[in-house]
């Protein structure tokens, strides 16, 4: 098992923008660890610096406490499944698989043995003398996880594995790739544009944007107490409700967007004066059916998503458009005002000049995670 | 009665169907034909007729300016295979085939290979080993007469300087294949070599990344990857370098004229004296046909024995 820790990791291109900015950054032994952001963040540069196809131009990256900077790439005793999945089209199933034990001359009983552990472990049994071209892409990507498997490397890289497949067949391979890696207790490092793979797999995230660490955390943390703005809207799906509010001149209400009005008194929000602009943010969750008693606001509707299991309602407030998640189906026409109830300890409060949180939703501790 | 109506009227619905897909059908031929017709009547008048013309004339006597006169049947092929100096140049032409395409390929291949290097400055060598393809076979071989030159060429100068005797690159039967060839494979390189540097630049890097991270050493990547990979445009350079190497013909004209006795006399060349020097168009002919089925067969051969070991992606 191998520990990462990048301190200050930089990287530029030509000695000008920086593509990467300071990343400082611990990876545990064993953990499964997800760099989640949106394209041109620097993730996958991220991850090709730590495998060494791509050089380090400041900090310091040390694998297990040794700094190995100026190591080439087979000696850092590492694992990489690409995005395309990098198999060798002219050779057989079996070839792939064994290619890198042949090229490190592990004796041929030794790479036998690992083969068939492999590729029964990733059910290839039946398909080692087929090429790649005559595979499934579900297949290709199991014979990339099997030559990851016999390289018994105690890290693991992973560019975006799942990135060409078929979202049905992308559920299940992540359910693989997770039971694998408590299987074989490596330490994976796994990069991904897509938060729902980030939230579903990871033990911990890393979300990066323009080459800057936004949030390390848990997922449940990450999408609970958000840092800030970018990271509210980034992680969650449908993504997080936000718009520019002030306090009324009494102190005893918040205008949203200039049209919504939430009974809140100033003092809910430690240090209100300190941040002129804010912007509030609420869950698509927490956008609640208001019964008779408790609904505060009334919305119109301008788009409706049935679900099945649930109902997703868009609204127009201001110039943004906020989705309600209500469970069960609801039977609602585009047009339509429904009642709504918003509650105050709900809402995640956002510096709007710096987008930094101010203060998460008061109800999610201790509420939303539930321990069984 | 209204059975009987319906029934007809589909009847008469399916008639009409099938007499509109024929128009469309015989509409989008003429369409097609049409689109077709510019390059039918380039082809029929610059190849077809031209072919079918010299098979007529292989089978005939010519007089000076190429009417045919007497049938001969098969008598100008008998003629030219019991010609000991068709069958010497048909032996040169092998030779030159072997001494040229292999020679080429390696060292395009090697040029390939180290120009495909992520360096600075790499644009400029790829330029210069690509550059022979824009020179034209005449100014080539000029080029070459010159360095061949028994007194004042470069090349004797140098084996001067080492104390080796001059030696008469073009003039000795022993050499002039052989300089016929270096100047062929020199004016091959810049054609080969930049459609394997296309192919090498088309193998997806992520395949050398990940034998990188697998621990695959220099050689073994390229054995195992760059080789086979490679297998399809290193199958059409050899193909189209031995169709080129069959119909040389500029740079023999210039540097030997087919001597010494007859050394580098290759069919082509051969073909050439025996239409325009000797006026013989029958015999010219049947060499032609003679080479066209040669280069026919060498390339069915190829497709045959090469296609097995050639992978496409």
């Amino acid at each position: 098992m191998s520990q990462i820790e990048l301190v200050e990791i930089s990287k530029s291109y030509d000695k000008q923008q920086d593509v990467l900015n300071e990343i400082n950054l611990i990876i545990d032994e064993g953990e499964f660890f997800v760099l989640v952001g949106p394209s041109g963040s620097g993730k996958s540069t991220l991850l090709r610096m730590i495998a060494g196809l791509e050089e380090i131009s400041g900090g310091v990256l040390k694998i297990n406490g040794k700094s190995v900077n100026h190591m080439p790439p087979k000696d850092r005793n590492l694992s990489m499944v690409f995005q395309n999945y990098a198999l060798y089209p002219h050779l057989s199933v079996k070839e792939n698989i064994i290619f890198g034990l042949k090229a490190k001359k592990v004796d041929k009983q030794e790479r036998q043995k690992r083969l068939l552990e492999a590729s029964e472990m990733m059910g290839l049994t039946e398909l080692l003398e087929r090429k790649p071209r005559e595979l499934s892409g579900g297949q290709r990507q199991r014979v990339a996880l099997a030559r990851t498997i016999v390289s018994q490397a105690p890290l693991c890289l992973m560019d975006e594995p799942l990135s060409n497949l078929d979202a049905k067949l992308r559920a299940n391979m992540r359910v693989q790739i997770r039971r694998l890696q408590k299987q074989i207790g490596m330490t994976l490092i796994y990069v991904t544009h897509d938060q729902v793979e980030a939230m579903t797999m990871g033990d911990r995230i890393m979300v990066l944007n323009d080459g800057k660490i936004q949030q390390v955390g848990k997922p449940i943390t990450l999408y609970n107490e958000p840092a800030n703005l970018f990271v509210a809207s980034f992680i969650g799906s449908p993504k997080m409700n936000m718009g520019k509010a002030r306090f009324s001149e009494n102190g005893k209400g918040l205008i949203v967007e200039e049209q919504l009005h939430i009974a809140l008194d100033s003092s809910f929000v430690k240090d209100v004066h300190k941040h002129p602009q804010l912007t509030i943010g609420i869950r698509a969750e927490h956008l609640l059916p208001g019964t008779n008693e408790n609904t505060n606001h009334f919305m119109e509707v301008v788009n409706v998503e049935q679900l099945g299991n649930e109902t997703s309602i868009a609204f127009d407030v201001g110039s943004e458009l906020w989705t309600a998640k209500w469970p069960g189906q609801w039977s609602i026409h585009v047009g339509q005002k429904v009642p709504v109830q918003i509650l105050p300890e709900n809402l995640l409060f956002f510096d709007s000049e710096t987008g930094d949180l101010i203060q998460s939703a008061l109800k999610d501790k201790g509420q939303e995670v539930l321990a069984i | 009665m209204s059975m009987t109506n319906t029934a007809q009227i589909i009847e008469t619905g399916l008639i009409d169907l099938e007499q509109v897909k024929k128009k469309q059908r015989i509409k989008s031929f003429f369409k097609g034909m049409a689109f077709l017709l510019p390059s039918i009547i380039l082809f029929s008048v610059f190849l077809f007729y031209p072919m079918f013309r010299t098979i007529y004339l292989s089978f005939f006597l010519t007089k000076a300016n190429g009417d045919p006169t007497v049938f001969v049947g098969l008598e100008n092929y008998i003629n030219i295979f019991s010609s000991p100096i068709f069958l010497r140049s048909m032996k040169s032409t092998f030779l030159f085939v072997l001494y040229t395409v292999p020679a080429s390929v390696i060292v395009s291949l090697f040029l390939a290979i180290i120009a495909n290097e992520k360096l600075k400055g790499i644009g400029f060598f790829r330029t210069v080993y690509s550059s022979t393809m824009g020179v034209s076979v005449a100014a080539a071989s000029v080029f070459w007469l010159y360095l061949f030159n028994p007194s004042m060429g470069l090349l004797n100068q140098i084996l001067g300087t080492f104390g080796i005797e001059a030696i008469g690159w073009l003039t000795d039967p022993k050499w002039a294949l052989i300089s016929v060839s270096i100047t062929t494979i020199w004016m091959n390189v810049g054609f080969t070599f930049l459609i394997l540097l296309g192919g090498l630049q088309s193998i997806d890097s992520s395949l050398y990344e990940s034998a990188d991270i697998e621990g695959a050493g220099y050689l073994y990547k390229l054995r195992k990857i760059t080789i086979p990979m490679l297998s399809p445009t290193m199958f059409f350079v050899i193909t189209v370098t031995i169709i080129n190497a069959f119909q040389s013909f500029g740079q023999i004209d210039i540097l030997t004229q087919g001597g010494p006795i007859n050394e580098t006399n290759l069919i082509v060349y051969s073909l050439y004296r025996e239409a325009f020097v000797n006026y013989k168009f029958g015999s010219a002919s049947a060499q032609a046909i003679v080479l066209f089925i040669l280069i026919l067969l060498m390339t069915a051969l190829q497709f045959k024995l090469g296609e097995r070991k050639v992978h496409y992606q």
